[in-house]
């Protein structure tokens, strides 16, 4: 299978991931959305160590690594969305402006 | 009398300042033990300066007593004090003058009292003002001039009249800023010399200093300036009559005695003889000033109202007179300075402790207020004529030696100076002399004569009184014996001032000589 | 003083011919009177007659003295015709490389003369004095003052050289100015007194001057030795003419010549016996023995000084003699008439006359002070000043009276008295130097002879109003009556000099005056023409007198005919007072002064204080603007300038989490743009 097929499709992953981030106002999405630009990026990964990793098999281990960041992030990004659901009873990002200056 | 000749003089200066420190030691309360002190350290210091004047050669025309420590070798300042024909009577009279002072303090304290830290400052400057007749180095005679101000300078502004504050605040600045201009000049002094040096008499030897005309002109003209503000010279004398007139009665006395004197022994101790040639260059400039000086004094003292400014003012022109007799640069006219200097800080300084006195009991200076004084207090009004009459210049006392030399020796000044400007001075000096006879005597007629004055009518007041009587005693009787007697003074001078003349006029030859070549 | 005057009789050097005897002593006289004034001064309250018994004592031993000095140089003129006097002196001081001033004492004939005048009117005074001012205010200050005057008198008459006659000069001048202000309590008698003291100051700065002058042209003070040097040509003549113009003005102002003469009216606001020795023996006299001691300067400068002093001396005379005439207060009259005198005697100087200068400053002596005294014992009397309020007082006092009216003849120049011989020697001088042409002389000349016929009238007027016709003061309150013994034996003395005093002048063999003093070899003439011509006008000018102002045969009210304006100029005195205090006194006063103050205030000290504002204000300047504001500003403007921008960029921070995110996407987006298509 060459690599540019692969390109192709985590390039297309990575902008759904992107639009939903941009995009959408759920809170709850914009988390999925970002689990899906990280799995474009851990395809990625993978198809670039089939070319240039050998068998140190590199690509693999960083998504290893990027699958457990992910967790954790989704794990703290869950919590402060479900704390900010409790406060204001919304999970609607346009409402939820705490960063302001 | 070894001790006297070595130290006598380092002696009369500095033991006022031990006094003061001695002073400054007491504790409060102990009114009695610091007047004894201030008395003690005073009297002592009196006695060794008669047994300096007594153990002096007198006519010999050159520095006696001398004496030359390291100081700050550095800068090769030196701690050279001695004393000629000229300085010793200053001397002698500020230390008598202090004295007297400290007597007149003992019931004289003004308001607001702190007797202590009156006497100390008095102490002090007689300190500064002693060490200004003795300093050979320009380094020393600077420190002690400036040592002078400060005392001073709390004498009026705590113990003075209602605008003390400025009057202080004035003679202080107005005072530093001329011996700003007299640093720089010795400062230049010293630069320009060959070895550099501060030593006045080494100044004054050939060869020692090479300076082109102009820059000694420059030279000249600011330690003119810096002696000029403290003189007064007009037009540099608005100081004094609010100094005066602010000060109290002892302060006054100091300030018109002694320290005015400082201006002029500066001009005949350090500008003439260091740098003659200046000196004639700027003499007529100098004898205009003094001419000036004499009749606007006498003018401004006709607008007084007030007995002590009156009396301020009159030492304007006095100065005067003795500036014209220095700018002629020929001894008669240095005889004529150092004799008018001595009889103006006598009779001035008796004039003010009149108005002191005065003030004390009427509570007033205003000539109107004091009316009829002859009747109320007959004998203060009897001196007060005295001292009037003496500062007036009559033939037989004080007074007049000087005014009427300083007129004499300007008909015919130094060879080569302007003679239209020097006899026009003599002219207008003569018409001062006349202007000054009339405010003296309208004085007298507005203060002694007539009826008593309303103020006046309702209180009795003490004549004079044992303390005054002793305080004021041997001054009047200087009024009467140099006006009388004045080879006392004559005697000490003519042979110093001969020198000093003719070191000038010696300058003078070797120019033309120079020129003829 | 004393002593230093004694140690001038022990090591004094003979400078002239040899002397000896009362002379050698002289100095003691003028000390005798100095200490008896400062004894007077200490302990004289504590005396019963209150310091008068000290004075007279003193004035007894000066007179005696006096006269034992005068007989010894007599001794001497008579041994000796070209005797120059006996002098002795001591170094004062030295003031500069040959610069001395003598204390020393000159006796010649003229300086003898002078002692015995000085020393019987000041004696005559003192005892007059002694009951005249018993029971006034401050009677110790006057004798001793007195004293003091009599003193600087004699000082002026034996000193050697002319500071020393400065010195006493100006003693004179503080004396007058104590005794005329002696009641100093009324304004105007202290008035006078200032008055006298500056009008002869005015003339001291002209003789201090001419001693400048004459200093250094002979290198010394000394009478003697510039006199000698005058008369040898060792001073050039422009500088002896300017010398003796600046002396003559000393002259001008104490002898009361005109310009300068009207201190001497207002002078008599002192007590009578001052007015006395001012008049007969000290102070003015002062003016003319000057003239004469210096004589030498005067002659031999240009001819103008002494046509100057003769001028003077001429116009004075004429002026002072008018204002004698209309005078209300008796001593006026007297005032004026010595003034008028005494230009006499300057005039006769300046025609030459010197003898009969000095003469007529002898015979006036005895007449005025006799005048003086015997008009005090009237004036005491009735207690006025104002010959309104005298008349018929003849045969009150008789001894008054007689006395005065001897005076009057003395003072009319009447034969025998004694004014007739020296006042016609006088003329007779004049006359001289007229016919040799000199014009000075003429006017001089016509100047004596006129005023000799107005002395007269005035003299009559005097003596009518005062003495005869009817009483015109108020006798409910007044009761004239004869004066004290201690008053009336010093007129008694007087009267007899007065009368005999001229007969030592008489001219001819007999002449001892003329032998006593004199100015080179010159010698009384007498001219009988000029004798009954003088004379004559006298008795013209009396009878005159006498027929309007006693017999009452002119009833004229001159203040209607055509002679008004003039009567009013010498009601006026010429306006010479109103001319000086309007013209010179107040401006100089008031606002000359005030002027040189407000100058002094204004734009001297103005400027010290501009100065000292403007350095407090550039001190303010230099804080305010410059260090707060320039400098502090500059880091404060900086932190504000950060600040404002934050507050600005502040709103790009929205909160909304996906702007972020898309700016981090742009940002990743341009990057990765600018990487690929620039490959930077």
């Amino acid at each position: 299978m060459p690599l540019n097929w692969v390109l192709v499709l985590t390039t297309f992953l990575f902008c759904v991931g992107v639009y939903g981030v941009l995009a959408r106002r759920n809170a709850v999405i914009v988390l999925m959305s970002i689990e899906i630009m990280l799995n474009a990026v851990n395809l990625n990964f993978i198809a670039f160590n089939g070319v240039v990793g050998g068998e140190r098999l590199i690509g693999q281990v960083f998504a290893l690594f990027v699958i457990a960041i992910a967790a954790a992030e989704l794990g703290i990004g869950l919590a402060i969305v479900l704390l900010i659901y409790r406060n204001s009873f919304t999970v609607s990002l346009d409402e939820v402006n705490l960063l302001r200056w | 009398m070894n001790l006297v000749d070595e130290w006598g003089i380092t002696l009369a200066v500095f033991l006022p300042l031990l006094g003061a420190l001695a002073i400054a030691l007491t504790p409060k309360g102990t009114e009695g033990i610091q007047k004894l002190l201030a008395l003690g350290s005073t009297g002592a210091a009196l006695v060794i300066g008669l047994m300096v004047a007594f153990a002096f050669e007198h006519g010999e025309p050159g520095l006696q007593f001398e004496k030359n420590l390291q100081w700050i070798p550095s800068i090769d300042a030196n701690y050279h004090v001695g004393i000629d024909g000229i300085s010793l009577p200053l001397i002698v009279l500020s230390l008598l003058v202090t004295f007297l002072c400290i007597v007149y303090a003992y019931r004289h304290i003004p308001e607001p009292g702190n007797t202590k830290a009156f006497l100390a400052l008095i102490l002090l400057l007689e300190t500064g003002m002693n060490g200004s007749f003795i300093a050979l180095d320009l380094i020393l005679f600077f420190v002690f001039w400036e040592l002078v101000l400060v005392p001073m300078y709390f004498l009026i502004g705590i113990w003075g009249g209602e605008n003390r504050q400025y009057a202080a605040i004035k003679f202080f600045l107005y005072t530093l800023f001329g011996s700003v201009f007299m640093l720089l000049g010795f400062l230049a002094l010293y630069f320009q010399s060959d070895p550099h040096t501060f030593d006045m008499v080494r100044l004054q030897g050939a060869g020692v200093l090479n300076l082109p005309i102009g820059l000694a002109n420059l030279i000249f003209a600011g330690l003119a300036l810096g002696f000029a503000v403290k003189v007064p010279m007009w037009p540099f004398h608005t100081w004094l009559p609010d100094a005066h007139t602010q000060a109290p009665t002892i302060g006054s006395v100091l300030l018109a005695a002694v320290m005015l004197k400082m201006g002029t022994y500066g001009f005949m101790r350090i500008a003439i003889p260091i740098l003659p040639e200046p000196a004639q260059v700027f003499a007529p400039l100098i004898a205009i000033l003094a001419a000036i000086a004499i009749v606007y004094g006498a003018l401004c003292c006709l607008a007084q109202t007030n007995l002590k400014r009156m009396i301020a003012f009159s030492s304007v022109g006095h100065m005067g007179f003795v500036m014209l007799g220095i700018a002629t640069l020929t001894p008669e006219g240095f005889n004529a300075a150092v004799f008018g200097m001595v009889a103006h800080g006598v009779v001035t300084g008796m004039l003010f402790f009149l108005a002191g006195s005065i003030k004390e009991r009427y509570h007033s200076y205003e000539m109107p207020e004091l009316a009829g004084m002859g009747l109320k207090i007959p004998r203060m009004a009897g001196l007060l004529a005295f001292c009037a009459i003496a500062s007036l210049g009559l033939p037989g006392l004080a007074g007049f030696w000087g005014e009427v030399m300083a007129l004499l020796s300007s008909y015919r000044p130094l060879e080569g100076l302007n003679l239209t400007v020097f006899r026009s001075a003599m002219v207008v000096g003569g018409i001062g002399t006349v202007l000054t006879a009339g405010y003296f005597l309208w004085m007298l007629q507005r203060v002694n004569m007539g009826k008593a004055s309303e103020a006046s009518l309702k209180h009795r007041y003490a004549d004079v009184e044992r303390l005054e009587y002793a305080a004021w005693v041997p001054l009047l009787a200087l009024i009467l014996v140099l006006g009388l007697y004045p080879r006392l003074i004559m005697d000490t001078t003519t042979s110093s001032v001969t020198r000093l003349t003719e070191t000038v006029a010696g300058e003078r030859a070797e120019v033309a000589q120079a020129a003829e070549r | 003083m004393v002593s230093l005057l004694a140690t001038a009789a022990e090591h004094g050097t003979e400078t002239a011919a040899s002397g000896g005897g009362a002379m050698e002593l002289a100095w003691v006289i003028p000390v005798i009177a100095m200490v008896s004034a400062a004894l007077i001064w200490a302990i004289g309250k504590r005396l019963p007659m209150r310091g008068a018994e000290i004075g007279v004592a003193a004035m007894i031993a000066v007179f005696i003295g006096g006269l034992l000095v005068f007989f010894d140089a007599i001794a001497h003129i008579n041994a000796d015709a070209e005797w120059h006097g006996f002098e002795k002196a001591v170094t004062w001081m030295n003031f500069g490389p040959g610069s001395t001033v003598e204390l020393g004492y000159m006796v010649d004939g003229l300086a003898a003369v002078m002692m015995v005048i000085v020393g019987f009117v000041a004696l005559m005074v003192h005892i007059y004095a002694a009951s005249y001012m018993k029971g006034e205010v401050r009677v110790t200050h006057f004798f001793a003052t007195l004293s003091l005057f009599t003193g600087s008198m004699l000082t002026v008459v034996l000193a050697n050289n002319l500071l020393m006659m400065l010195v006493g000069w100006e003693g004179m001048g503080l004396s007058s100015y104590l005794l005329i202000g002696h009641w100093w309590e009324k304004h105007e008698n202290s008035s006078a007194a200032i008055k006298a003291f500056l009008t002869t100051r005015v003339g001291d700065i002209g003789f201090m001057f001419g001693i400048f002058v004459l200093f250094w042209a002979a290198g010394s003070f000394n009478v003697a030795h510039i006199n000698e040097l005058a008369a040898d040509g060792g001073i050039a003549r422009g500088t002896l003419t300017v010398a003796a113009l600046l002396l003559f003005c000393g002259a001008v102002g104490k002898s009361a010549q005109f310009p300068l003469h009207t201190w001497l009216p207002d002078a008599m606001a002192g007590p009578t016996p001052v007015s006395a020795l001012i008049h007969a023996a000290t102070m003015v006299v002062a003016g003319v023995y000057l003239v004469a001691r210096m004589f030498p300067v005067f002659d031999n400068a240009f001819d103008v000084a002494l046509d100057v002093v003769a001028v003077i001396g001429s116009i004075t005379t004429v002026i002072a003699a008018l204002l004698a005439l209309v005078q209300q207060d008796l001593k006026r009259v007297l005032a004026y008439s010595t003034i008028s005198q005494l230009a006499y005697m300057i005039a006769g100087l300046g025609v030459g006359a010197y003898t009969a200068s000095v003469f007529h400053i002898w015979t006036h002596a005895w007449f005025k002070a006799l005048l003086f005294l015997a008009a005090g014992s009237v004036i005491h009397a009735v207690h006025s000043n104002n010959m309104t309020d005298m008349g018929g007082l003849f045969r009150k006092m008789p001894i008054t009276s007689i006395t005065y009216i001897v005076g009057g003849l003395a003072l009319a120049a009447f034969p025998p008295f004694a004014g007739f011989w020296s006042k016609d020697e006088l003329v007779v001088g004049a006359y001289e130097a007229a016919t040799a042409g000199s014009r000075a002389g003429t006017l001089t000349l016509v100047a004596m002879l006129l005023t000799a016929f107005l002395t007269a009238c005035y003299v009559a007027r005097m003596l009518a109003l005062t003495f005869f016709g009817k009483p015109r003061y108020d006798p409910e309150h007044v009761h004239p009556h004869e004066s004290p013994k201690l008053m009336t034996y010093p007129l008694i003395a007087l009267a007899a000099l007065a009368v005999a005093g001229g007969w030592v002048g008489i001219p001819g063999e007999m002449n001892q005056f003329g032998r006593w003093v004199h100015y080179g070899d010159e010698h009384a003439a007498f001219n009988p023409m000029i004798a009954i011509l003088s004379t004559g006008l006298a008795l013209a000018g009396f009878a005159a007198g006498w027929a309007i102002f006693r017999m009452g045969k002119v009833k004229i009210d001159v203040r209607k005919t055509a002679l008004a304006p003039f009567y009013r100029l010498l009601l006026n005195r010429y306006y010479l007072d109103d001319i000086y205090f309007k013209g010179i006194v107040r401006p100089v006063r008031d606002r000359l002064s005030a002027a040189a103050y407000w100058i002094n205030q204004k734009v001297l000290d103005g400027a010290v204080n501009a100065a000292g504002m403007v350095a407090v204000a550039s001190g303010r300047f230099a804080y305010r603007d410059v260090d707060q504001g320039l400098i502090d500003g500059l880091v404060n403007n900086l932190a504000r300038l950060t600040g404002r921008t934050g507050d600005k960029l502040k709103f790009w921070q929205t909160g909304n989490m996906q702007r972020y995110a898309a700016a981090m996407f742009l940002g990743v987006a341009t990057l990765v743009g600018a990487f690929v298509f620039f490959r930077i």
